[in-house]
């Protein structure tokens, strides 16, 4: 009889390149120390444990198409996070996954398709916007929109601006605050909807960012045309078993581990709003 | 139809405007070019004009005594810059600098205001447009002031 693997034990992943984005925000690659890295949809998160520190769940902001590594962008908030931001090439963590539910990218050909981030929400989103660049054609116009708190806050830079130099995609950045050397856009990011070129009524949203960023924007996106049932959310709660066990990530009747983190916005624009959940 | 009247009846603040009050707005219109790094005002300043953004893109901004002026929004086609012309004392209370070559229209304050008090259906009609642009910008601040992607939050 085959044993199964215990859902809990971490399986040691290796810290390959590490890249600083902003003055708190790191990227790394974790490749297995043996065997494959298993495959994983844009969406997904993964349990990163520090020895001896804790687990946090992080989604991967890599391309899913490339083998080896995955990616995790993390910000340094919190005792794990921090500790996962400082470590360096050669460090070993553990690591549990791929979990969740993914973006929809494939039900989304067809279709427009309109990512809004905001903040570190441009990381778990980036897998799928690799995914729809890589089948460009199979998809309408797409729109990249992404706020964050000032210039120097811009994640991914280098991509943005790449992205941004595209014809066939529209990339509109804003930020909170600038000084007065700023020349793009000032304001939050919501507002850029209505800029946005594309039809609503054939449009998929995907949003990520600070809960109370997702409500502004879907209620944006609501306005502009699109339907709920076409607008997705990634959620985050206190993720710790990470396979719907142990409640802690309960979100009314879902658990965001398993349920989520990609959740549909008709299915959670009543509950995002009840302060007891 | 005046080529002014045009002009002010397709901007997106007139979306829907009914046509016979046109004449009514354009009569109190200006053209208006303003060069990058131009100002369409500057706080303390009174209020004697709005614009209706054409083309192009306006900052506005507030200066902290000792620092370098703080943008807090920017405002393309489509928008509008300025809404103290309604509430008195009817002073700018932010300057508004021309990020890039802009082309606005001007509607002279105390023109409309005379012509909206008048004329209750147009004032009306100019509180209906004005008063979602006011608490969408509210929104706006609320997001900003909770700086949700400031440390300690996702």
């Amino acid at each position: 009889m085959t044993e199964l693997a215990d859902p809990f034990v971490p399986v040691p992943y290796r810290v390959g390149r590490v890249r600083r984005e902003t003055h708190d925000i790191t990227t790394l690659e974790l490749a297995p120390v043996t065997g494959e890295r298993p495959d994983y949809q844009p969406g997904q998160f993964n349990m990163l444990y520090v020895f001896g520190i804790g687990e946090v769940a992080i989604s991967v902001s890599g391309d899913p198409a490339a083998s080896g590594s995955y990616v995790h962008t993390v910000r340094d908030v919190g005792v794990v996070s921090g500790a996962i931001a400082r470590l360096g090439a050669g460090a070993t963590l553990g690591l549990r996954g791929p979990y969740g539910t993914p973006w929809p990218v494939e039900a989304a050909e067809g279709n427009d398709v309109v990512f809004v981030a905001g903040g570190l929400g441009l990381a778990p989103l980036r897998p799928a916007i690799y995914h729809v660049l890589a089948r460009r054609e199979q998809y309408g116009r797409v729109v990249i929109l992404y706020g964050t708190r000032s210039p120097s806050d811009i994640l991914f830079r280098h991509e943005v601006e790449r992205w941004r130099r595209r014809l066939d995609l529209e990339v509109l950045v804003t930020v909170d605050r600038a000084d007065a050397d700023w020349r793009g856009d000032v304001g939050v990011v919501p507002r850029l909807i209505a800029r946005a070129g594309f039809d609503p009524h054939s449009s998929v949203g995907m949003v990520c960012g600070p809960e109370v960023m997702m409500r502004f924007t879907a209620n944006a996106l609501s306005a502009a045309g699109v339907g709920s049932e076409r607008i997705y959310l990634s959620m985050e709660r206190n993720m710790k078993c990470a396979i719907g066990l142990c409640g802690h990530c309960q979100f009314g009747p879902d658990f965001v581990c398993k349920d989520g983190p990609v959740m549909r916005y008709d299915r959670i624009a009543d509950i995002m709003t009840v302060r007891e959940i | 139809m005046e080529g002014l009247e045009r002009i002010v009846l397709a901007h997106a603040f007139f979306a829907g405007f009914e046509e016979e009050l046109g004449p009514v707005v354009s009569g109190c219109a200006r053209n208006h070019r303003f060069n990058p790094g131009q100002y369409l005002a500057h706080e303390g300043d009174p209020a004697n004009e709005f614009f209706l953004i054409r083309h192009g893109k306006v900052a506005l901004e507030i200066l902290p005594p000792g620092q370098t002026p703080i943008v807090f929004s920017t405002e393309g086609e489509g928008d509008i810059v300025g809404t103290s012309w309604l509430v008195p004392p009817y002073r700018w209370r932010f300057d508004a600098r021309a990020v890039e070559l802009t082309r606005a229209i001007g509607i002279d304050a105390r023109c409309l205001r005379d012509k909206c008090e008048a004329d209750p259906r147009l004032g009306y009609e100019m509180m209906k447009r004005i008063v979602p642009i006011i608490v969408g910008r509210l929104d706006d601040t609320r997001m900003q002031i909770l700086d949700v992607y400031g440390k300690g939050r996702k």
